[in-house]
């Protein structure tokens, strides 16, 4: 397990940060000697710049200036003109911080480029998850420090050039922190850190859930092209999300992960598209149901479904020998046994979504910045893993789909015809 | 077909639907005619119903005395109040009340069966969007209370209700949603001013294993209606002012703190499964908070969805014809 900071030490971080700016500044410019680009000489002011202003991307801007002090939008990027207007429309309530003039809005395919290109020190990477390690490849190229949305990738090229940027991260001295919010959240942190502490003794087996109903869809406008549709729509298409098993349920899988401590190994499974099957959504699946063994043989047993109508549960579980963790956020995060515990639910603890990047910012200002990719990167091959295991109906093992280097995108990135793939077949001879 | 037979134009095939699904329960009605009766409400072409009772017009007084335990500055000065009369939802509106709006369940039930409803009216109120969880957070949907909804959503609700039934439904004003809940008393309580016996008439903290129930378990207040106290926090229509007891709006007939389209504060009323007795008293108050929805990770945050409000539901009123009944 990855650690992070201590989550009862938000008041002494923010105190740090007020106390100690020359430390700080001192470490900082020594970092920055390193990292040209990375940090303004002699200031530690955070210069965020957004690469996918849709509601999550904005939302994170939100996040990230009320996370610690000295943080400004500096640049900001969409493939969308709309989209980056109304996202700089909603940011307006922020005033000078989020105020970011004509020449440092940039659309277009490119537009990622030139936000990595500009001065900014801190790349918030939000757009659908299927760009995301071209994204992150080029922002640690160029030395930036970087908030990514999960998942952080959608096949198994993608896992290798996140792990690849996960190395050169490391090497060069930069912070990531992924948004798998549970791992910033007070709650999961106290309650992990008791299943750590023995709680429930050894870890013997795993739930997951994300059971939820469907999903906005965007009704297809006049002058769209097939690659607009498709990337508005992006949910419903695995080049983009993934399928939701990787966009959504990756939450789950990540706390599981990080419960057993590891990775899993293999994964077999069922899936299929049975409630959701109008042709505007895509071409993704609508249930999964998988069976995940790790190393040491413990068992995840893993199902997720986007089906209107039907009874949800987003929630982990870890089966100890001496006791269970049943987590549900916002509901409850509870231990059964001798060692019973349960979070409670009135007490006050920051927005996990804040606290990611007051985390991640405090981590690059103390010189020891935080590098959560190869953390994120597994549990996303953990959901890519299962999706290949529904689709194909086939045991995968994680070494062999590391090792297949697939790319689902398309061969050309531009607006045009693009075709619908056929709904995976378990078994058909094209699924794998 | 129903429809079809009765109706010259649309508004007299609502008050022809108004005339078939309403069903009159009142032995008491026969006492004294023009009286209004509780009656069962019918979603059209669907099996779902749901009860409303009259409620008397009248005075009260509105608000807390110094004297009254666990009081809260905002809930005076007391002041009487005149309230005209109108019908209450005997219960909490449940999921399968909601989703038929909320997620559309009457436009599919339509397309699938090609039914034409002449109210086509409720097929333009705007609907929420799907929400990025689970909207009943583990605890099931059938006859469970809605929870977590936005007060938009409640308003737009009752807009949907009242052009799918040809009735005007909407949420109840802060001093009507009062007045119901102390039913004629002036204790803390409708049950009296000793919370020990709050878990006769109420889902809270402690009886509620930290989730919300079925309507309707409990005992009744005195005009017949349910889970006021406790269960579900319910939505009101009133914007939130901790003064506003004190200004001259608050005594005139009919009180109401028009919200505009302010989206924080509204006011929610009679606490919840996860609150303390001294929250369920008749006289507090509680506004609605950007903190409901502080786990929602966009920008805009959803009109429609709290991440972060799984206390808060509502209920409907409707008013009285001007004539005093039906």
């Amino acid at each position: 397990m990855t650690s992070t900071t201590d989550p009862n030490g938000a008041a002494s971080r923010r105190d740090f940060i007020r106390t100690t700016t020359a430390a700080v500044v001192g470490s900082t410019l020594a970092t920055s000697m390193n990292l040209p680009g990375a940090w303004a000489a002699g200031s530690d002011e955070i210069k965020v710049g957004l690469i996918g202003a849709g509601g999550r991307g904005t939302g994170a801007v939100d996040n990230v200036l009320t996370a610690a002090q000295g943080v400004r939008l500096h640049v900001i990027g969409d493939l969308f003109p709309d989209r980056l207007k109304d996202s700089l429309e909603n940011l307006s309530k922020h005033g000078d911080k989020a105020a970011v003039p004509a020449e440092r809005q940039f659309t277009g395919w490119d537009a990622f480029e030139k936000v990595i290109a500009s001065d900014v020190n801190y790349v918030i990477l939000a757009t659908p998850p299927g760009f995301r390690p071209t994204h992150l490849k080029a922002a640690i190229a160029a030395g930036k420090n970087v908030f990514t949305e999960k998942p952080v990738f959608v096949d198994s090229h993608g896992y290798k050039t996140v792990l690849e940027a996960f190395e050169e991260a490391n090497k060069k001295g930069l912070g990531v922190v992924a948004g798998t919010q549970r791992r910033h959240h007070a709650a999961y942190l106290e309650a992990m850190k008791r299943v750590q502490d023995g709680a429930i003794g050894d870890v013997v087996a795993a739930r997951a859930y994300w059971n939820q109903g469907g999903l906005w869809n965007k009704p297809r406008q006049q002058n769209w092209t097939d690659m607009e549709y498709q990337i508005r729509n992006w949910l419903y298409y695995t080049w983009l999300s993934g399928d939701h098993i990787v966009e959504q349920h990756v939450h789950n899988l990540d706390v599981a992960n990080w419960g057993v401590g590891s990775v899993p190994v293999k994964v077999v499974g069922v899936g299929g598209r049975q409630a959701r099957t109008q042709p505007e959504y895509g071409h993704i699946y609508d249930h999964f149901g998988l069976d995940y063994e790790y190393a040491n043989g413990v068992h995840l047993m893993s199902m997720c479904r986007q089906q209107a109508g039907t009874p949800g549960l987003v929630a982990e579980a870890l089966v100890g020998t001496k006791g269970v963790l049943e987590t549900q956020d916002g509901v409850r995060y509870e231990i059964k046994g001798p060692s019973a515990w349960k979070w409670d639910t009135k007490k006050e603890f920051t927005n996990p979504y804040v606290q990611e990047h007051t985390d991640l910012i405090a981590s690059i200002r103390a010189g020891k910045p935080l590098n959560e990719l190869k953390q994120v990167a597994g549990s996303t091959l953990t959901a890519v893993a299962g999706r290949t295991a529904a689709y194909t109906g086939k045991v995968v093992t994680f070494e062999q789909l590391a090792a297949t280097d697939e790319s689902l995108a398309p061969q050309k990135l531009t607006f045009g015809p693009i075709a619908v793939p056929p709904v995976a077949i378990p078994g058909s001879a094209d699924t794998m | 077909m129903r429809m079809r037979i009765l109706c010259g134009s649309a508004l007299a095939a609502v008050a022809a639907a108004q005339l078939v699904t309403t069903t009159r329960l009142g032995a008491q009605a026969a006492a004294a005619p023009d009286a209004p009766a509780p009656y069962t409400e019918s979603i059209p072409d669907t099996k779902i119903t749901f009860d409303m009772v009259p409620i008397p017009a009248g005075s009260f007084t509105m608000g807390s005395p110094d004297s009254e335990a666990n009081r809260q500055p905002d809930e005076g000065p007391a002041h009487v109040v005149k309230v005209d009369g109108f019908y209450m939802g005997k219960l909490e509106v449940t999921w399968d009340e909601y989703d038929q709006f909320g997620f559309k369940l009457d436009l599919q039930r339509k397309r699938k069966l090609g039914i034409t409803l002449p109210q086509d009216a409720a097929d333009a109120v705007t609907r929420p969007t799907p929400p990025y969880a689970d909207e009943s957070w583990g605890w099931g949907k059938e006859k469970q209370p809605v929870i977590g909804i936005t007060h938009n959503s409640a308003v737009k609700y009752c807009e949907w209700l009242s052009a799918r039934t040809g009735k005007k439904y909407r949420l109840p004003t802060e001093a009507e949603w009062e007045y119901a809940a102390r039913a004629g008393t002036k204790t803390a309580y409708s049950f009296g001013d000793d919370p020990a016996t709050a878990g006769d008439y109420a889902w809270f903290r402690a009886n509620s294993e930290e989730q919300p129930h079925l309507g309707g378990k409990k005992k009744a207040n005195a005009w017949g209606l349910y889970d006021m106290h406790g269960n579900v926090a319910e939505w009101v229509g009133d914007l939130y002012a901790a003064d506003f007891y004190g200004t001259p709006a608050a005594t005139a007939p009919n009180p109401y703190n028009d919200p505009g389209t302010a989206l924080y504060p509204h006011s929610v009323r009679g606490g919840s499964w996860d609150d303390d007795p001294a929250k369920l008293r008749s006289a507090a108050r509680r506004a609605s908070d950007v903190k409901w929805s502080r786990r929602d990770p966009q920008n805009p945050k959803s009109i429609w969805w709290h991440t972060d409000a799984t206390f808060v539901g509502f209920r409907v009123v409707r008013e009285l014809d001007k004539a005093g009944a039906k």
